[in-house]
């Protein structure tokens, strides 16, 4: 059972144009700068906008098809939508908002609020049954969006931005809660801006830009080679423009030895990966062919790794560990020495 | 007088225009308790005519007001949701009778609904139905002139509603009249009741398109704003209390309503 969606829809500036298929037990997570497109794209499968031409189709039953004048509105299709701002009916309590799905399929009141409480006892979010939306915080306000779009038993389950109008802790929840239902027999889609997410919960990542798909792949297929600037920078890697001849990269201000491509000579993507650049104080010996000097433009601490800011002539970002760090001496405006092996840096055409 | 916000003084240009503004509105309420005859207002509001007058505008409002609620929620719905051709065009027709000098709706009125009228003749020669100068005649006249109030005030909630509950419970497996009875009335609920009183308000002090339309028959069609009118030739005594009666009714009404439902009659922050 597979969500299939080959569809073309104009929305004024950006033409939507979308090959996407999602089975049954799968998540995917949708990537995308600021209007690329990913909310329309789950509009649209959910049916609350057209198609203009193409078709989108669960298994066998056609949802969207012009050609045929085929149409399933949204209260058609076996579709839950949790809304970026979740979208709660603030009349109705808690259990009444879960329950509504199954009331609006001609459910009685009992047995609707019967399994909208079992739902709430299953996100261990029954304390809140009789509370009103208003007064839910954003970690609730989402479990109780995403109690309500389950009550139904849709097939496919859609997430705009679920983490967007979370604070840091109930994020952390959110995740967690996602990722224990992973594999639960729906076909998810996740829309995101943020890659961690992207690479942790799902088991594909589609890129759109500007309307299209750029990229699909795995999370490890991403990372091992993103095909475009967007892609690379939204996986903290350092994307450089270039024209390539041979093996030689020619960023304008300095130029860079690569390692075995396929590629032809002329425009091409490089992607650095920030834990393959060295940091020394003094020029480094032996012979890696791509060494230059910069200064320190920043220093950012994480748990586990120090990401070190380079600036020019080659502004891109390190990753080193805090022990490695400590043993430099750097502070933010040194100089520093920076070094990397040609056989990491990969190469794309474009 | 001082002004909500630190900064400065309030113009005292500004305070003497406003208050002017408001002795326009106090003047004349002051003046009708002034010159309210108390001694005689009792027997005079509990005479048998002035009671039917009230029973009358009271019963004519309230029917005028269930029905704007019938079918004037339904049209703002439409107004607010969907694109047609000509939906400018028929928003302004819908609302035009607000503008419009009260007697001249009831000209309209007679022209539509009186015994040579476009829908008044076929109606009396099949069905032998006379509409004017009858009790429906007010409750016409009064809705003629009152339900673009509920429509406007009820269609403006509709439109700044968040559509995306409305799509939630679309994905949920709403259909669209389910969501409206729904979703969209409980989410709109507050307008509604304003929108009602708006015109139930508007309702019970129609006038000059009800006595053109329906004339001025006691117990059928003489409301109280009309008998008022009336008294004002034998009795300006009569007049006067029986305005002070409309007076109170409208302005409970307004004050019990306004700190939920009339944010923009209630106390400004």
């Amino acid at each position: 059972m597979t969500l299939s969606a080959e569809f073309v829809r104009r929305l004024g500036a950006v033409t939507l144009d979308v090959t996407v298929h999602v089975d049954r037990g799968e998540t995917l997570a949708i990537v995308g700068p600021n209007g690329a497109g990913k909310t329309s794209t789950l509009r649209t499968l959910a049916g609350l906008e057209r198609i203009d031409s193409g078709l989108v189709s669960w298994s066998n039953e056609v949802w969207d098809d012009p050609s045929s004048q085929t149409f399933r509105g949204p209260d058609e299709r076996a579709v839950g939508f949790v809304f970026q701002q979740f979208a709660l009916f603030d009349h109705l309590s808690v259990l009444d908002n879960v329950a509504f799905g199954l009331r609006a399929r001609g459910v009685r009141r009992i047995e609707a609020r019967r399994r909208a409480s079992e739902l709430l006892d299953q996100l261990s979010a029954h304390a809140l049954a009789h509370r009103a939306p208003v007064t839910l915080s954003g970690g609730e306000a989402q479990k109780v969006a995403l109690a309500r779009s389950l009550a139904v038993s849709p097939h496919v389950l859609l997430l705009d931005e679920p983490f967007a109008a979370l604070d840091a802790t109930s994020r952390t929840d959110a995740r967690r809660l996602l990722q224990e239902q992973r594999g639960d027999g729906l076909a998810r889609i996740l829309v995101t801006h943020d890659a961690v997410d992207a690479l942790t919960l799902a088991d594909r990542i589609l890129v759109m830009e500007n309307g299209r798909v750029t990229q699909i792949g795995t999370p490890d297929e991403l990372v091992a080679m993103p095909r475009t600037m967007f892609a690379a920078e939204i996986l903290g890697l350092n994307p450089l423009r270039g024209r390539l001849a041979g093996q030689v990269l020619d960023l304008g201000n300095m130029t860079l030895t690569v390692g075995a491509h396929e590629c032809s000579d002329g425009a091409a993507l490089a992607v650095i990966r920030p834990r393959s650049v060295s940091l020394h104080v003094a020029q480094p010996e032996g012979s890696p062919r791509n060494v230059w000097t910069s200064s320190i433009a920043g220093v950012d601490r994480s748990v586990d790794r120090v990401r070190v800011r380079l600036a020019g002539p080659l502004p891109i970002a390190v990753e080193v560990t805090h022990g490695g760090f400590e043993a430099l001496g750097l502070r933010e405006g040194d100089t520093v020495w920076a070094s990397v092996k040609a056989s990491e840096i990969s190469v794309r055409q474009g | 007088m001082t002004s909500r916000r630190a900064n400065g003084r309030t113009p005292i240009v500004i305070v003497v225009l406003g208050a002017v503004a408001c002795l326009v509105f106090a003047l004349p309420l002051v003046a009708l308790l002034v010159r309210v005859p108390w001694r005689s207002v009792g027997s005079i509001l509990t005479s048998a005519a002035a009671l039917e007058a009230l029973w009358l505008s009271i019963v004519t409002s309230v029917v005028t007001t269930l029905l704007a609620l019938g079918i004037g929620v339904p049209l703002a719905w439409l107004l607010a949701r969907t694109h047609f051709f000509g939906k400018t065009f028929v928003r302004a027709v819908c609302t035009l009778s607000m503008v419009l000098p009260p007697v001249v709706a009831g000209v309209a009125l007679l022209a539509t609904y009186g015994r040579r009228g476009i829908i008044g003749s076929p109606l009396e020669a099949v069905f032998g139905l006379r509409l004017p100068f009858t009790m429906p005649a007010v409750v016409i006249a009064q809705l003629f002139v009152a339900m673009p109030f509920l429509v406007l005030t009820v269609e403006s909630a509709f439109n700044s509603a968040d559509q995306t509950v409305e799509d939630a419970a679309r994905t949920l497996g709403a259909s669209a009249l389910y969501t409206f009875v729904h979703v969209n009335l409980p989410q709109a609920r507050s307008s509604i009741i304003a929108g009602a009183v708006l015109t139930w308000a508007r309702a019970l002090g129609e006038f000059g398109a009800t006595i053109t339309f329906a004339g001025n028959f006691p117990g059928t069609t003489r409301t109280l704003p009309i008998a008022t009118y009336l008294s004002l030739e034998s009795d300006l005594g009569e007049a006067l209390a029986m305005s002070m009666m409309l007076v109170v009714v409208s302005l409970t009404v307004l004050i019990a309503m306004r700190a939920r439902f009339l944010p923009t009659l209630g106390e400004s922050r």
